[in-house]
């Protein structure tokens, strides 16, 4: 089946320009057919040349996944999702590239018209990118450098084949199959995503960056991302994404695991953006996402950074499992909703070990008729004595036709844990807006400013070219909203 | 040159300007005085385009564009710039960052190049000085947690970066000590020129006595009452403004 072919310049004319990165690229897709079975499953396997035991858990999670119900809890409403209608496999054509050379020019081009010009970026900032186009990882860069230090960094298929080890200690063990409809769902299924791994005593000498584009019509995205770092490792992981513009919502349930060992230390970063739906409400992709890090030994951090614009629903709550003692975990983030968006996103700190602390930042932004719902657990375990949770909570509310909700869970089963919660709304008042724009300001810079400002405590958090581009997306996001 | 005629509005029905004549030549600087509640932060408010207010005639020209057509950043980009009589707090944004996205959001609209970092920081750096204020202040966030003479003060240096054509000064001295009142006086005084003219409200004689005006004007129930030379100021302290009102 050949693919979509559209221009820039068609679906501009669509869109008034709207979505700026609304566009598809015309590489060919080869697709599995619709729908969802053992069949399929086996074939994605095949597909891949994967060894019987992945055959054998994908089949497991798959026959999990049909005993389960689509979660109900969180604030988001939907059409149903009619799970046959989907594709479960799609790949470009061609054979995964060797090199850059040997990269589709037309995905480059496409790269380059979304602002990611691999090859200078990664010269530039140093960067390695594990960039992915639909299923399958079609270039990477910077792995040999990465290799001298002993830094795994490709495509989870590619670990698969060369790391089987790795990949079957560690793969489904901080996200069980059966943990959720959505994580079973993408354990039978998934596609590709990237898989890192730093060996002992090893700071990773670069920022680590994959940038997805979800590409095929119809196509189900099913990431699934493991990032391991052994005893007193560290490494910062940045993923940020766009999409192409499309009518049809587009489902996508990744899977993200982290595990950190002794005074190791992993940063996951998240600039996400993709198409939200339109002014009205329709289209958009509906992201159901279960990213969790396990602080497996002691003195561990694992630390959560997201700025989310994108996405017509998104269902999000990175977590941590404080295990190891005196282990930290850390979640800072941004949720944008505008227009008819829905985000219902949070995090959950399970405390388990004794003297682990946990931060929680949490900046929630709703715009037009948009819901935005910060949804958040922390749980401390008998065992976690001195256990100290901090959570700030702030909703900056833009018009009066949209809403914020903030529900925080907290159960203390420990009488010498410490647990703070405070939680503001506010909103963008006139006063302000009218000192910005006396001082030559356009409205929209002026919502832009103060919204930046808003989220300062979380940009700052972010690697700094990330926290560029997480800026300019604030403002681009709130286009229109005001005035 | 400002020129008002015949300018009134209202807020939420409720006539507050009721018939403003006043013409400010360039180069000149005009005080404006007059009673608590009288229409003076409205008068600032209604030339620089604050929403909430229906002007409901007249007609404000400067430089012989009709201000009251244009957008408050239009405005600014015209040149005019309000000090607050209340400056408001911006939690979040940095002072420096504020007030160069500022600049160059005027220098665009004026087709001028804009200020890199470094230019504008080596610009902000000397008007602080001159200001003495503590450098800090251009990384701390736009007036919080500033001291009320901070706030005022963190005013005089925007205007003095932003360079106005027409200044809007509304209490600028009220809660400034006396060094303070000095150094904003020279602040203004510094941008004094042929180019320059400003509207300076206040309640007080001794700012006058820095800033010396070319004219003095009484606004009271919503009305020009009154005008005259700087000495007008000096009589308004020695007797109040019990009897203007009528006039
Ligand atoms: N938003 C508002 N709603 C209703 N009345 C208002 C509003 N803003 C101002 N007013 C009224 O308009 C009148 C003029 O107010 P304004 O602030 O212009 O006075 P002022 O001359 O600046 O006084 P002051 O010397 O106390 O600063 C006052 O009676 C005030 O109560
Ligand atoms: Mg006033």
């Amino acid at each position: 089946m050949p693919a979509v072919t559209e221009t820039i310049e068609t679906i501009d004319r669509l869109t008034d320009g709207g979505y700026k990165y609304g566009f598809e690229t015309n590489i060919e897709m080869e697709f599995a057919p619709k729908g969802l079975s053992e069949d399929i499953v086996r074939l994605i396997s095949a597909k891949k040349d994967e060894p019987e035991w992945l055959l054998e858990w994908r089949l497991k999670s798959y026959r999990a996944w049909l005993t389960m119900q689509e979660p109900n809890w969180a604030r988001v409403r939907h059409p149903r999702i009619d799970y046959q209608d989907l594709y479960y496999y799609a790949a470009p054509k061609r054979e995964a590239p060797k090199s850059l050379a040997d990269v589709d020019p037309e995905l480059i081009s496409m790269y380059d018209k979304l602002g990611i010009p691999l090859n200078e970026r990664a010269a530039l900032a140093g960067v390695a990118v594990d960039a992915v186009f639909d299923s399958v990882s079609v270039a990477t860069t910077f792995r040999e450098s990465l290799a001298k230090v002993g830094v795994i960094f490709g495509s989870i298929s590619e670990a698969v084949r060369e790391h089987p080890e790795l990949v079957r200690k560690y793969l489904g063990s901080v996200v069980s199959p059966g943990d959720n409809y959505f994580s079973a769902l993408n354990s039978a299924v998934f596609s590709d995503g990237s898989f890192v791994y730093i060996p002992r005593g090893v700071r990773c000498p670069m920022e680590l960056s994959t940038y997805f584009r979800i590409n095929a019509r119809n196509t189900g995205q099913f990431e699934r991302t493991l990032i391991i770092a052994e005893e007193g490792a560290s490494v910062s992981y940045l993923e940020g994404c766009t999409a192409p513009m499309r009518d049809e919502n587009q489902l996508h349930a990744a899977v993200v695991e982290l595990v950190a060992l002794d005074e190791a230390s992993i940063k996951y970063s998240t600039v996400q953006n993709w198409y939200p739906g339109d002014a009205q409400g329709r289209g958009g992709i509906y992201n159901f996402v279960t990213k969790r890090g396990a602080c497996r030994g002691r003195k561990s951090k694992i630390s959560w950074t997201q700025v989310e614009t994108g996405s017509a629903i998104t269902w999000k709550y990175p977590s941590c499992i404080l295990q190891g003692e005196g282990s930290s975990g850390e979640f800072y983030s941004v949720a944008l909703t505008n227009n008819y968006q829905q985000a219902d996103t949070g995090t959950k700190m399970i405390h388990l070990a004794p003297n682990t602390t946990s931060t929680i930042i949490s900046k929630g932004i709703s715009a037009g008729h948009s819901n935005n719902t910060y949804r958040g657990l922390v749980r401390i375990m008998p065992k976690a004595h001195g256990a100290r949770n901090f959570t700030q909570c702030d909703s900056l509310l833009i018009g009066d036709q949209c809403g914020a909700h903030t529900v925080p869970y907290i159960e203390s089963r420990n009488q010498s844990a410490k647990v703070e919660h405070e939680a503001t709304t506010s909103k963008i008042a006139d006063d302000q807006l009218f000192y910005c724009r006396s001082r030559g300001l356009s409205e929209e810079d002026a919502v832009g400013l103060l919204v930046n400002g808003f989220c300062r405590d979380v940009l700052k958090e972010l690697p700094m070219e990330f926290a560029v581009e997480a800026q300019k997306l604030l403002a681009v996001s709130l286009e229109g909203s005001v005035g | 040159m400002l020129e008002i005629k015949g300018l009134t509005a209202k807020i939420d029905d409720k006539e507050i300007l009721r018939g403003i004549d006043l013409t400010v030549p360039d180069g000149e600087v005009h005080a404006i005085m007059g009673p608590n509640g009288a229409g003076k932060s409205t008068l600032s408010y209604v030339l620089s385009g604050r929403e909430g207010y229906e002007v409901t005639g007249g007609s404000v020209l400067f430089n012989g564009r009709d201000l009251l057509a244009i957008e408050p950043e239009e405005r600014a980009a015209a040149g005019v710039f309000l000090a607050f009589q209340y400056p408001v707090e911006l939690p979040g944004v940095g002072n420096a960052n504020f007030i160069r996205t500022a600049l160059n959001a005027v220098r665009r609209a004026r087709g001028e190049p804009e200020l890199d970092a470094v230019a504008f920081l080596k610009e902000a750096r000397s008007a602080i000085k001159a200001l003495k204020m503590p450098d800090d202040m251009l990384k701390r966030n736009v007036n919080v947690g500033f001291s009320g003479g901070e706030k005022k003060r963190n005013e005089i240096l925007q205007m003095a970066l932003l360079k106005p054509a027409l200044a809007l000064l509304d209490e600028t001295d009220s809660g400034l000590d006396i060094d303070a009142l000095k150094i904003v006086a020279d602040g203004v005084n510094a941008l004094r020129g042929p180019r320059f003219s400003a509207l300076v409200i206040t309640h007080y004689q001794r700012l006058l006595d820095h800033i010396v005006p070319d004219r003095v004007h009484v606004l009271a129930s919503g009305r020009i009452v009154r005008s005259g030379g700087p000495e007008l100021a000096l009589e308004l302290e020695a007797n109040g403004y019990a009897g203007l009102e009528a006039a």
